[in-house]
């Protein structure tokens, strides 16, 4: 069986160093996702500026396109600043598997109800 | 892999039970388990923002109107100062993603800088909210009613008394006043209640700037302009009948300072804006101590000692979250 209980070989792990020659690697990676989160941010907020909310269906694909984008930007920072995509894919999973589950039924819940209340005001109110 | 089976492990990295469960250090999978209680509070109070808003029957009001003011500068400047602040979080994790780089290279002065320059991104987010927060609560179009009656005088010499109770519209800049202008009643519909403009289509409501002036509108036909003194007598009235929150006596509960501003008609918006924000503020809070104890933890070269700067890696964690919720509470309160 594999021994995963090696931290020797993990660049994060508390006796890994790497050299000068890695950092110029690691740094390079680390400014292109930097431009990356800028670019982004920038053309959330030119968007944001630009169109005005509606009952159309060019909002609702604006607002899935901020969306999409919003997790562009969580994937980048947890995999890339945080690293979490260099760890063990076991520690990755632990640690995005659970809260994708609960957090999705939560929306879906909260959505649904919070329509459903909607509905209920309007016939009431 | 066969061949790190053979190599050596420090002990320092083992846990208790002699194996190391993910190949992480206790201390920085402990990180990502309180990381991830964390992520479901925020998860949790933006889901509730998202049921109060679906279920809301009122209309809701509009990122890019309700937050277009900058520190110091008139006129509007939509999202402008928001993209700004999102901008120095995101450059604060970066220069604590390098503070971590070059930890691993033990390269104990470019810690020391970039660790620095993190708290001091830190401090000026924490700045910025709180001018917004101050902006939001005291002068973003809200109005507010007289406590005592003003006579005003514009420089043509025209006067025009406003009684006690009368409602005064404040733009968007603290400390300016304003009026709640209708000037286009067609394509923006809004139904006048009493002198208070209530909202009838998501939001929408223009403005009219005249800075350093107070331009008062009883009746859509009659306007005046104040300067001067005279603003300053309706100023000095209107502090003592303006309150965050606050129901003003004897006017029953509905009087309050910010249920008469342009989120009157969404109280759960200020609410959820505020709690949110708050939270992630008081996040960003603790970071930046945090942040700063480690700083001086390298300052007296406790890293050297202990031969890594994994609790630099650590708070890093930390703050790279914040800066993570960040991302999500700017969707979710300001573009959508």
């Amino acid at each position: 069986m594999e021994r995963d209980d090696l931290i020797v070989n993990d660049s994060y792990a508390l006796n890994a160093h790497h050299s000068e020659e890695e950092g110029v690697a690691i740094r390079k990676k680390i400014y292109m996702v930097t431009a990356i989160l800028s670019v982004i941010t920038a053309i959330e907020v030119g968007m944001g500026v630009m169109f005005k909310r509606s009952e159309t269906f060019t909002w609702t694909a604006i607002k899935w396109t901020f969306i999409v984008l919003t997790l562009f930007k969580a994937g980048y920072i947890v995999m890339s600043f945080m690293h979490l995509g260099d760890e063990r894919k076991n520690l990755r999973n632990a640690v995005i598997l659970p809260y994708f589950v609960f957090i999705l039924y939560l929306i879906f819940i909260a959505i649904t109800e919070g329509l459903a209340h909607y509905g209920m005001d309007l016939k009431f109110h | 892999m066969s061949g790190e089976a053979k190599a050596a492990i420090s002990k320092e990295v083992l846990w208790g039970g002699g194996r190391s469960p993910f190949s992480v250090s206790y201390g920085k999978m402990m990180m990502w388990y309180f990381l991830v209680s964390d992520a479901l509070t925020f998860g949790g109070l933006l889901i509730a923002y998202a049921f109060w808003r679906a279920s809301s029957v009122d209309p809701w009001p509009i990122g890019e109107q309700v937050f277009r003011s900058m520190p110091g500068l008139e006129g509007e400047f939509p999202l402008a100062y928001v993209a700004l602040m999102t901008f120095i979080l995101i450059v604060s994790s970066v220069t604590m993603v390098l503070a971590v780089e070059a930890g691993h290279r033990n390269d104990r002065s470019s810690v020391l800088k970039w660790m620095g320059l993190t708290v001091v991104g830190g401090l000026i987010f924490l700045g910025s909210q709180a001018w917004e927060w101050s902006h939001f609560i005291h002068g973003s179009g809200g109005c507010f009613n007289l406590a005592k009656e003003v006579t005003i005088t514009n420089p043509e010499g025209e006067t025009m008394t406003l009684m006690a109770g009368d409602r005064v519209y404040m733009d968007h800049h603290f400390g300016h006043l304003m009026e709640m202008h209708l000037n286009d009643p067609v394509s923006v519909p809004m139904t006048s209640d009493g002198g208070h403009v209530v909202l009838t289509e998501l939001g929408e409501h223009p403005h009219e700037a005249h800075l350093h002036a107070l331009r008062v509108n009883k009746y859509v036909e009659n306007e005046t302009i104040v300067e001067g003194d005279q603003m300053m007598k309706l100023w000095n009235a209107r502090s003592e009948n303006f309150a965050f929150g606050a129901p003003i006596p004897g006017l029953g509960a509905d009087w309050g300072g910010i249920n008469h501003s342009e989120y009157a008609t969404q109280q759960g918006y200020s609410n959820f804006f505020f709690f949110i924000t708050g939270f992630h503020g008081f996040h960003v809070f603790s970071g930046v101590i945090i942040n700063l104890i480690v700083f001086l933890m390298v300052l007296n070269r406790v890293m050297e000692r202990r031969k890594h700067y994994e609790m630099v890696e650590k708070v890093g964690l930390y703050w790279h979250f914040v800066d993570l919720v960040w991302v999500f509470v700017f969707t979710f309160f300001y573009l959508i």
